[in-house]
């Protein structure tokens, strides 16, 4: 009898551990591969250390990226200014247009590859990704919003209860948290898939002619500041914008040195086919307008970057045959898997 | 013989009792040990010039050395890195994870900074008005308590955390006086309103301006401070709000209403360091 027993306990042990050895294999193909360095990018500046990305963590910054209760009247969410299909950023808006129907001063910059960002927003002043979402919160023109507050709605929505004891262990919903999750999903959002890249990971695609002799151009006359694979070497510069109307000074604004005046952070030249208008106050509404600039229309403003003062001319010189070769190559920049990335979507 | 050893001893017993009893009173510094920690707390008491600190009084206004009447609405000022030093020259500095106090002009009860020092007695304090710049660059999770990012609110509420320049702000100083013209150069809400928000702890990679200031006092001529398990030795200032008008590079409210984040932070923070008086020690 006892035997009999221990047998059938047996055979329903072998029986279960037979059911389990199933479940893995469809974990694995659902399995959530967290921040991967693409091979043709250099080494992150994000500290991954402080702030792992989880599947949890990383579906809980989703779901607060596209949140309205960040906003004071739960209208905008990041999402608003920074949509997928524009390479996260507003198509079509030169300055944001945020909570009541309040416009900004600048143009909204791109959710791409911020991992390897050392400095945040055109003019600098935030320098951690971790606390870089406190600005569109707070500001007037954006969200309007006290942090103090967002945390308090959040803290009264149920689904969040669940999704930060997931990504956190426990339920507190602490800035920290908030924070750290935001920033997980905006890591996770790189755009490293375009034709370029395939290129240089010798994927198998190949440039046309047009766009290798553009890469050429690229390489000798943009490459020092829009500098691979990132095309931002992450610097802050003068290029000869002239001064706007409501005169934004730039970096200048959070150092107070002299130097810094009309410098602004070089933007990456990815995606450029979502992502107009141009420039940090969105002036140029196509690719061509942003080209002539360099060839002409350089104004001569302090602190003007010397790469655009060369041979006693301002500005670069290109030809019309140059723009359409260098705008072959730009088009080898644009990622249509980033922009379609379900997983980068509102769910 | 006898009677005379039995006065020698019980003299010399009751000499013993009292030295005993003077030494109790002495109560002589114990022999320095970092692990020996007991409270000692610092009050930041707020007053303006001659007279106490009250908001909104505008029944009886303050006056400033350029004649300008004034009243105070909100103040708040962060104190930190607070350190102690002996006669003998022996230091300690409080763990920064506890060594950061938000003081509010409208909240009594945060005018003390507690803190745990080892026993002795401290002829020297040292401490910082403002969050240093290792501070402000530390990464989130330890931006927590009076240096969370959402302590307060927003900044009509005492939120003191500058989201677009990332840093704190020292110190926020706001008012109202009739000098304060209603034009962009004074106050064009017609409130008369002054403010003074400082800010700039030296920049995350490039040198900007620093307001961050170190402060010493020497406790010596109001009061050492005592600090032993059984008490609770607590050192008394003034903070004077009359010197940010009237310190060393005195200015008129009418020509600077608002300064916030600009050169002349600086002045102001260079008035605002002078700020702080030992009254006396309360052991």
């Amino acid at each position: 009898m006892r035997k009999k027993h221990w047998i059938v306990l047996l055979v329903f042990g072998l029986f279960v551990l037979a059911c389990k050895k199933d479940n893995p294999l469809k974990e694995e193909i659902e399995k959530f591969l967290g921040f991967q360095k693409p091979s043709n990018f250099p080494e992150p500046v994000y500290k991954f250390a402080n702030n792992e990305v989880t599947k949890a963590g990383f579906e809980l910054g989703r779901a607060l990226f596209y949140d309205p209760r960040l906003s004071r009247n739960n209208t905008i969410s990041c999402g608003s200014c920074h949509i997928q299909s524009a390479a996260f950023t507003q198509h079509g808006h030169d300055v944001s247009h945020g909570i009541d129907d309040r416009l900004g001063t600048r143009n909204s910059p791109p959710i791409m590859n911020l991992a390897w960002n050392k400095a945040f927003m055109w003019g600098g002043g935030v320098y951690d990704l971790d606390l870089q979402p406190i600005t569109p919160i707070t500001t007037h023109e954006e969200m309007d919003e006290s942090l103090d507050n967002v945390l308090n709605k959040i803290r009264a929505v149920p689904k969040y209860t669940v999704m930060f004891k997931q990504a956190f262990g426990s339920e507190e919903v602490s800035t920290a948290r908030f924070m750290k999750a935001l920033s997980q999903f905006m890591l996770m959002c790189v755009s490293s898939n375009s034709k370029y890249d395939q290129v240089m990971r010798k994927e198998g695609a190949v440039f046309t002619a047009d766009e290798q002799a553009g890469y050429l151009i690229f390489k000798d006359k943009c490459a020092s500041c829009h500098s691979e694979p990132l095309f931002t070497d992450g610097s802050f510069r003068n290029n000869g914008l002239g001064t706007s109307a409501v005169n934004d000074q730039g970096l200048y604004a959070v150092t107070l040195i002299q130097t810094d005046r009309y410098k602004f952070k070089v933007p990456s030249l990815r995606n450029l086919k979502y992502t107009a208008p141009f420039t940090h106050d969105g002036r140029f509404l196509s690719l061509d307008g942003m080209l002539e600039h360099y060839n002409s229309e350089v104004k001569d403003t302090p602190n003007l970057d010397p790469l655009l003062r060369k041979n006693g001319r301002l500005g670069i010189e290109l030809t019309n045959t140059d723009k359409v070769k260098l705008t072959a190559f730009l088009g080898t920049l644009n990622d249509e898997a980033f922009i379609n990335d379900k997983r980068f979507s509102e769910q | 013989m006898k009677n005379t050893n039995i006065i020698i001893a019980t003299l010399l017993s009751v000499l013993s009792i009292s030295f005993a009893g003077c030494s109790k009173k002495d109560n002589p510094a114990p022999e320095f040990q970092e692990t020996n920690l007991a409270p000692l707390s610092i009050e930041f008491d707020n007053i303006v010039g001659a007279r106490t600190f009250t908001l909104n009084n505008t029944g009886s206004p303050y006056k400033n050395a350029a004649g300008e009447e004034f009243t105070i609405s909100f103040l708040q000022y962060f104190i930190s890195n607070i350190k102690v030093e002996t006669a003998a020259g022996k230091s300690y500095t409080v763990n920064p994870d506890s060594s950061y106090f938000l003081i509010k002009g409208a909240d009594k009860a945060s005018r003390f900074a507690s803190v745990k020092v080892p026993e002795g007695d401290y002829t020297k304090l040292t401490f910082t008005l403002g969050v240093d710049s290792l501070r402000s660059t530390m990464p989130i999770d330890k931006r927590t308590g009076v240096l969370d990012p959402a302590a307060g609110g927003d900044h009509e509420n005492g939120g003191m955390y500058w989201g677009w320049n990332n840093g704190y702000i020292f110190f926020k100083y706001e008012g109202n006086s009739k000098v304060i013209s209603d034009d962009a150069n004074g106050d064009p809400t017609g409130k008369k309103q002054f403010k003074y928000h400082i800010g700039f702890f030296g920049g995350y990679t490039v040198p900007t301006i620093n307001n961050v200031k170190v402060i010493t006092l020497d406790l010596n001529a109001a009061g050492i401070a005592r600090v032993r398990k059984d008490r609770a030795s607590n050192v008394h200032l003034f903070v004077d709000l009359m010197k940010v008008f009237n310190g060393k590079k005195p200015f008129s409210i009418a020509e600077h209403p608002n300064v916030m984040f600009n050169d002349f932070s600086s002045t102001v923070a260079g008035n605002y360091a002078d700020m702080f008086k030992h009254d006396h020690t309360e052991n």
